[in-house]
């Protein structure tokens, strides 16, 4: 089984990275970008079989390390 | 006072912290292995600088998780006084020993330059050789720097008298929100902050002025 895990920044945290992206894009001509908001994207493979067992042990690995949730989101995909 | 400093792979301040503790105190710190279950007992646990695990996935993150951090929130819950300056001040964010978090600095480039700080809190065990709203000189060498808290987390700490040094005269050097450049937990035994007073104790480094940080600790224990 497979998760994908995608962390985000909360809204209202300001991400100077997304800014600089922003920026370089504007700069490319690219002039329709209202904003961008940097992430990271986590693939996991994973040794479960039951989809919900999987999606709440990923929930645990993502609230004990993979995000930082006092600044970030975190989205589960299980296919 | 005994003290000891905690050391991870990556880890590349730890030597000037030995080299500052052992010239203010007359002892020896020991020297604490990341992989290590237990710390030994001591006045003051140190988490020094430097870019443990490479700073993956997040700054501190990796090192928050390694089995000698288990004892060092036992520790900390249990009084023993900890300081964690620069990566140690991430880490005890990650560990969730100090509210908040440190993102990467508003301006994207590494600083590394001396800022001013100002002591707004001299009441506690960190800063009583301080006076109330003195500026010092610090020297600070980071990325990761840009503190930031949730509005009810900052709230909380302005209002304990949390926040101990701020950037002065605008030498906010990472974006900072409220200018914060240290702070300590709710009962205000651990103390983590972005400048490096261990680099500034000797005349041989240009000046003396983070002497007084130690010294406040030596004169508490």
């Amino acid at each position: 089984m497979k998760a994908r895990v995608i962390v985000t920044l909360k809204n209202g945290v300001l991400d100077p990275q997304g800014k600089a992206i922003e920026g370089a894009l504007g700069g490319l001509g690219f002039d329709g970008i209202g904003a961008v908001r940097q992430g990271k994207v986590f693939d996991l493979v994973l040794s479960a079989t039951d989809k919900a067992a999987a999606e709440a042990e990923v929930a645990q690995m993502c609230e004990k390390l993979l995000a930082n949730t006092v600044i970030e989101n975190y989205a589960i995909e299980i296919e | 006072m005994k003290t000891a400093i905690i050391v991870f792979p990556g880890s590349n301040r730890d030597r000037d912290m030995f080299h500052a503790l052992e010239l203010i105190t007359g002892t020896r710190p020991q020297g604490v292995w990341h992989t290590e279950a237990s710390l030994p007992d001591v006045d003051l646990v140190i988490v020094p600088g430097g870019f443990s695990y490479g700073d993956y996935l997040r700054s501190g993150a990796i090192a928050a998780r390694s089995p000698i951090v288990k004892d060092l929130i036992r520790k900390a819950d249990a009084g023993v006084n900890v300081l964690g300056v620069c990566n140690g001040f991430q880490i005890l964010t990650e560990a969730g020993l100090l509210p908040g978090a440190l993102m990467r600095n508003a301006g994207l480039k590494f600083v590394c330059k001396e800022v001013k700080l100002q002591t707004v809190n001299s009441a506690t065990r960190f800063s009583s050789r301080f006076v109330k709203d003195q500026v010092w000189r610090c020297p600070v060498a980071h990325h990761d720097g840009n503190y930031f808290a949730q509005a009810d987390d900052l709230k909380a700490i302005e209002d304990n008298g949390q926040v101990i040094f701020r950037y002065a005269e605008g030498t906010n050097p990472n974006g900072s929100i409220n200018d914060i450049a240290g702070i300590t937990n709710k009962a205000g035994n651990v103390l983590g902050m972005m400048p490096h007073p261990e680099n500034l104790i000797e005349d041989l480094n240009g000046g003396t002025d983070g002497r007084l940080l130690f010294e406040s600790l030596l004169n508490a224990a």
